[in-house]
This record gives C-alpha cells, structure tokens and sequence, in this order.
C-alpha cells in the first residue's frame, strides 16, 4: 500500500479522537449555554433581539479568525490569571478551539430554540395554565417538550457545523482532523487531504445520525432508538478519550510553521525523541508569532525558527549585523528576554528573497534587487500569505525604491504554480527552497544588505531550559544541516509527482547529517 | 342570604387596550353552590373574558373577583386554578402526552399517588364514556366529541367543585354537541358541581342551564332563569335572542305533530 496512505492511517484514530473530545465539549458547552439563553430570549422580546444579533455577527466572523482572535485574548487572559493567582491558563490549543466552537454552535440552537419556544400553539400555554401548573412546570411539562423537534433540529445543525469547524483548531494547536488537511495541503498530499476530509465528513454523518435517532425516539416515545442514539455518543466519547488518559502531559511537544521545511525538521527532531524513548506529540502548522508565543508560554517545547525572523519580529530590531554576529546576540537576547534558549544553528539559511524565471532574468538582465527596481512598476509581485506584511518587505521596499503593478498573496505551493504559469513576475522565495533549481528559478542578490540572514536555529521553551534529555536529542543537529541537502529534503514534498513522505524526508536529511543509527 | 356566595364579581372593570374600550364595565355577579350557570352574548360581549377573572386567566383592572369567600387576587394562582376545572372550545390536549397522562396532570400536580391516579384516569374514563384502552392513545387519534369527552374529564380529575367551560362543545357536529350536552349536564348532576358555561348558542344555553346571564358590550343586560326568559323580557336586544329558540321550539312540535298523521316516510334529503 502507499506509505501516505499508511502513514495517514496510523494517525486516524489520534486525530479523531481528539476532534470527537473537542467537538463535543464545545457542542455540549454550547447547548448548556444556548438553551437557558434561548428560554430567556423567547420570554423577553428586547433580549431575544440583542442575543440572536449578536449570535449572528459572530456567525459572520469566518471560522479560521474567530479561532485566531481567542488566542490573543486567552494571552492576556492568561497574563492577568498570572498576576492574580500565579498560575496562567494555555492561550494555545485546547482551550480557545473548544471557546471559539462553542460561540459558533450557539447560533442554530439560540435560533431554533426561540422558534420552537414562540412556536407554541396558545391552547396549550392556557391548557397549561387552565390545570395549575407554575410557569416552570409550564415550561419543563409543556413548552420544551413541544419545542424539542425544533430545538433538536438546531443541536443537529450546530453539531454538524462544530464538527466542521473543528478542523480549523488545528491553526491554533490543537490536534484535529485539520491536521491532515492542513499539512496534507502544504506538502500537496492529497491522500491526506482526502482522509482529513473523508472522516470529517463521516463522524458529522454518525453524529447526526445519532442524535436524529435520539429525537425520533423521544417524538415517537419509543425507548429503543433513543438508547442506540445515546449509546452511540458515549461510546464515541469515551472510546476518543480513553487513549488520552495521561499521555500528553509528560511528553515533549514539538511544534512547526506550515510549509514543508518545517514539517520535516519536526519529524526529525520528533524521531530523535521518540528514539530515546520519550513521548511526543507534533503541534503542525502553526503561523509564525503564533508558535514563538506558545514555545515562550510552553505550549510547545521546541520548534526550528530562522535568525532574521526573530531579529526583527521577536526582538522589534531593524539594525543589521554580520551573520556570525547576530546570532551571537540573537542568542543572549533570547535568553534574557524570553528565557528562550537557542540550541544553535542547523547549518543553512532559509532567506527571503527576490527570485524570477531564469529566462525572465537574462532577457532583462537583472541579476541583482537593485537591477530589478526600476522594472517593478511593469511586473507583478507574488509572495506567501505573511511576506507582504512582514518588516523584511517593508525594508526591502525601502532600500530599493520597489513599487511593483500588483502585489498578489498565496499559499507556498501555488505561489510557484504562478510563477510557472506566469500569473506574476516575480516572488518572495525561500533561499532553501528546493523548487528555486528545479523550477529554473534565479535569487536576486540583496546587494545592499536590506535584509538580515536567516540561519535556521533549534529553540528551547523556558520551561525545558535545564532539560538535559532534550538537549542531548537535539544537540547532534546543529551544524549537521547544509542547504544543499534541506533543498533536496525540500524537494522531495514540494514536486508534484514522485512525492515522498515527510517521514522519509526527515530520515533523507537524518541519513546525511550522519546520525541514522536505523 | 346568610352565607357568601361562592364566586362572586364585584364591580369588575377590564379594558385591553388602555381605557379606549372595555371587555367588561363594572360587572357584578354572583353565583350560588350547584348552579348551571350559562353565559350568553354575541362575540365580543364580554362573556369569556368574566370567565377568565374567576380562575385568574385573566386580572381585573377594577373591582374584585372573590372564590368561596376570599379575593382571588390574594391567592396562589396556580393553587386555585388546581381547584377549579376549566375547558375551552382549543380543548388544549397536550399533544404529546396520551389521554391517560393529560387526565391525570392536576392529580399529579397535586401530589396524588400512582396508585390513586390510576384507578382515578379509569373511573374518569368510564364516567365520561370512553374505552378505558383509550387511556394509551395520543390526542390526535381521537375524534372531536372523543376529545372533548377527554377534555371534560382533565377538568373534572381532582374533583374540583367548580367548573368553568368556554363554548365547550363548538366545534362539534349538531349530535355529537347534543349527545355531550346532556352526558355533562348529567355528570353535573351526580358530582354536585357548580358550572359556569360560556356559550354564544342561546339553545344550547336554555337546555342545559338553571339560569342565564346575557352579557351585551361588556354589561349583564339580563340574569333569569331559562323560563322566565323566554317568557318575555323588557329588553328588545334580549327578547329577539330568546325569542329564537322558543320559534324554533315551535316549528318543530308543529311539524312532530303534523307528521305524526302522515305515513313515515323518508325525508327528501335524507
């Protein structure tokens, strides 16, 4: 069988079963929240309105940002729960995945919920009233149990979207079927896009099956459907948090960025850990402040992050100093500012920089930013999703007087797909990225030094600082890495046909450092 | 008259719409242990909504409405509404609950016992003459006299003293109404009951009832009994309504006694 269909099989049941944990905390967070609130909003007309508005403006808000806006609210949550009872709540994974589901799931049940409630035909409210009953047991007696078709209906749907959603958390994380989406699409595997897909679909499937059985069996009052329904749930929930028990907290947590690179240099420090015998869990495809916040708040223990990144991001800085001298204070700042550690350097540097067609290049003889600078206004600029956003265009921009026609962001893998097919001109490539040889690609010198070298360095989250385990794993990367070789391990997923896995990248690079002992 | 009456309205005023106009101006009534009290008037005279004032359904704006000698506005609602059985033209079956669990809500509200409430939901059923295996079915498998039947005996499971009944029988068919009038006049009968009926059918009203109460624009324009009523009145507005009854009283024997020497026969519509 295909390795990446094996490799996505082995992952299957840790990602289901921690997308089932995660989608029913969040589906029964939301229903315990939504049902009072929907009783509320069906006995107060000004209330009803305010709730279902604000339900539904933060239905508009898409998914992936509500699920990027609870980190940094969590941070400073977290800041202030420091500061108060010394210990910090995690800004990362779990936590803002399960609230920013939760938030999404209230709106069908909120909605259907005051339907169903107003819904009630009046006979039965003066029935109600007519016997004796208090207006609780007006409610619990004859108004929810009318609603519930509509009500449940509302559960189905927010089940069905929360399950949905949930392949998102893996922006922010959390381990979910998104993990296979995600990564699946950074290295252009699409089996392990499929099956992300497939299962996502599956368990929405079961769960609405289920949950109908629940509701016909309650209409219908017929004991049977409603106990496989529920039966099914549980065993869901319990089967997906029995492997959980414990496993991931003494563990070591290795994190990666989304794009290939990242994802092999983490499987390989993952193996070296795993080949000493420890735990580890991989948190994938995580965006660049985001993984240098949890490595500093210790969601993550260790992660490949580049010099001039940091020099600029992390520390704010803007001035430039010679490779060797920046990483030595990069070092020292690191320490003293975030308690990080930096192990040291892999080897290679993976810049931004400037690349266009090779024959692009020659017929305008450009070789150099410089030489490019007064033929941007006629061409086109592709970059990656951060690029333009980053200071290192800003400056760039600023040294060389660039102003391209039209400045378009992609995804990695298609930003090269645009170049190929000439949708633009010109891209912000990576200097170890081994699709700039085999795309006929040529780097444009940065001549004037606008921006700051980016050796690939290993770091450590304050909390490991003293973990000598940790070090020993990882200390035979440093040095061991050269470009040429990450370009080849690049290449190997970033190609579309012959793609290899990014296990077998990994031990590629491992192989030629010297350290296989497989 | 040594004691108080048992329900009695006291200058009652009631406007839902601020004052512009009123459902009810300054009625009084009283009524007395063991009547079959109907309540007559065309539509928006007035007459549901005094009905409401006696189990708290519906508040007062002026005036006092007293139960057994107590204001009702001092008392739980739900306790006195637990006192008093109550059906309406909607009947207000649950719909998912079976007959057997709608009849026995106000024991079960009440505390009763299973056992109690058991043997209680089969003697209903008899007394109100439905299958005991009724008792399992849901609402809508019933028809609309069977439903009403059901309805009656929901009212009448704690066995309060007094009824209230809104046009209860008016959606029915002609037979079906007639059958079920008198099937309740006797239930009344025999549980001692005190029924308040809201009815807009003035024969229906001079059938069943001791005593009627014509409302008009939220006034009684007149309270007898059936018989004095038909006898004649002063007013014109309540003699051409009990003048109706009594016409059609009479075109009936008229014609009994007409064919009465003719040979049997099929009728042209039959």
């Amino acid at each position: 069988m295909d390795e990446r269909f094996t490799d996505a099989l082995s992952l299957l049941a840790d990602y289901t079963s921690q997308h089932v944990l995660l989608s029913a905390a969040a589906l029964a967070l939301g229903v315990a929240i939504s049902l009072p609130l929907a009783v509320l909003a069906s006995r107060r007309p000004r209330l009803r309105f305010t709730v279902l508005a604000v339900a539904s403006l933060v239905q508009t808000i898409p998914g992936l940002a509500l699920l990027a806006l609870f980190y940094p609210l969590l941070l400073g949550l977290s800041a202030l729960t420091v500061k108060l009872f010394g210990t910090g709540v995690p800004a990362l994974g779990f936590l803002p995945s399960v609230l920013a589901l939760t938030v999404y799931s209230m709106l069908p049940i909120l909605r259907n919920g005051v339907t169903g409630l107003l819904g009630v035909d009046a006979a039965y409210l003066e029935a109600a009233d007519g016997v004796g009953m208090t207006s609780r047991q007006k409610l619990l007696r004859v108004e929810l149990p009318l609603a519930a078709p509509v009500f449940m209906a509302g559960i189905r749907t927010a089940a069905v979207w929360t399950i949905g959603m949930a392949t998102l958390s893996t922006t922010v994380g959390q381990t979910s079927l998104g993990n296979f989406i995600f990564s699946g699409l950074q290295t252009e595997n699409w089996i392990s896009v499929l099956i992300g897909c497939a299962a996502a679909v599956a368990l929405a499937l079961v769960v609405d099956w289920a949950l109908g059985l629940i509701e016909a069996g309650a209409v219908g009052r017929r004991m049977t459907p409603t106990v496989t329904g529920l039966a099914v749930l549980a065993i869901g929930i319990a089967a997906a948090a029995m492997p959980m028990g414990g496993s991931h907290s003494s563990g070591y947590v290795v994190g990666a960025k989304n794009f290939s690179e990242q994802f092999i240099l983490a499987e390989l420090m993952a193996e070296r850990l795993e080949a000493a015998g420890h735990r580890v869990e991989r948190k994938q495809g995580l965006g660049s402040a985001v993984i240098f916040r949890a490595l500093v708040g210790g969601d993550i223990d260790a992660y490949v992050d580049y010099s001039g990144t940091l020099w600029t991001n992390a520390l704010g800085r803007s001035d430039l100093m010679p490779r060797e001298a920046m990483l030595d204070a990069l070092t020292a700042a690191m320490r003293e500012r975030y308690g990080v550690t930096v192990l040291g350097a892999l080897g290679f540097e993976n810049a931004y920089a400037l690349a266009m067609q090779r024959a692009r290049a020659a017929e305008a003889r450009t070789a150099t930013i410089a030489e490019l600078a007064p033929l941007t206004p006629r061409l086109k600029l592709g970059s990656d999703l951060e690029f333009l956003g980053r200071p290192e265009w800003a400056a760039l921009k600023q040294a060389y007087g660039l102003s391209f026609a039209e400045e378009k962001s992609y995804n990695p893998t298609f930003m090269y797909r645009a170049i190929a097919d000439g949708s633009v001109d010109v891209i912000s490539a990576f200097s170890s990225d081994g699709r700039i040889a085999a795309d006929n690609l040529v780097v444009l010198a940065d001549v004037k030094h606008a921006i700051p070298a980016y050796d690939a360095v290993i770091l450590i989250s304050p909390r490991r600082r003293n973990d000598e385990t940790l070090y020993a794993a990882l200390a035979p990367l440093i040095g061991a890495i050269p470009v040429e070789r990450m370009r080849q391990a690049n290449y190997m997923l970033d190609r579309d046909t012959g793609k290899a896995t990014v296990r077998e990248a990994a031990r590629f690079l491992e192989a030629g450092a010297g350290l296989s002992g497989r | 008259m040594a004691s108080a009456p048992l329900i009695e309205l006291i200058n009652v005023t009631k406007s839902f719409d601020g004052e512009r106009s009123h459902a009810l101006r300054d009625v009084s009534l009283r009524i007395d242990t063991g009547g079959f009290i109907a309540v007559v008037g065309t539509s928006g005279s007035g007459k549901t909504t005094a009905l409401k004032m006696i189990n708290r359904l519906l508040e007062p704006d002026r005036g006092q409405v007293r139960f057994e000698g107590e204001a009702v506005a001092g008392l739980d609602a739900p306790t006195l509404r637990r006192r008093i059985g109550y059906v309406f033209q909607g009947i207000g079956l649950f719909p998912h609950m079976t007959v057997g669990e709608n009849i026995a809500i106000t024991p079960q509200l009440l505390g009763w016992t299973k056992g109690d409430i058991a043997a209680r939901v089969a003697e209903l059923l008899d007394l109100v003459e439905l299958p005991r295996s009724y008792a399992a079915r849901f609402p809508h498998a019933l028809s609309g006299g069977q439903r009403q039947r059901a309805g009656v005996a929901r009212a009448i499971a704690a066995r309060p003293r007094v009824m209230l009944m809104d046009e209860p029988f008016g959606a029915l068919d002609p037979v079906t109404r007639d059958t079920l009038g008198t099937s309740y006049r006797a239930l009344h009968e025999r549980l001692r009951m005190t029924t308040v009926m809201v009815t807009h059918d003035v024969q229906e009203a001079v059938l069943l009832a001791d005593r009627i109460v014509v409302m008009s624009a939220g006034r009684i324009v007149a309270d007898d009994t059936p018989g004095a009523l038909l006898s004649g009145h002063a007013g014109a507005e309540v003699s051409a309504l009990m003048a109706m009854p009594r016409r059609q009283a009479e075109r009936i024997s008229k014609l009994l006694q007409a064919s009465s020497h003719e040979i049997p026969r099929r009728p042209p519509h039959g």
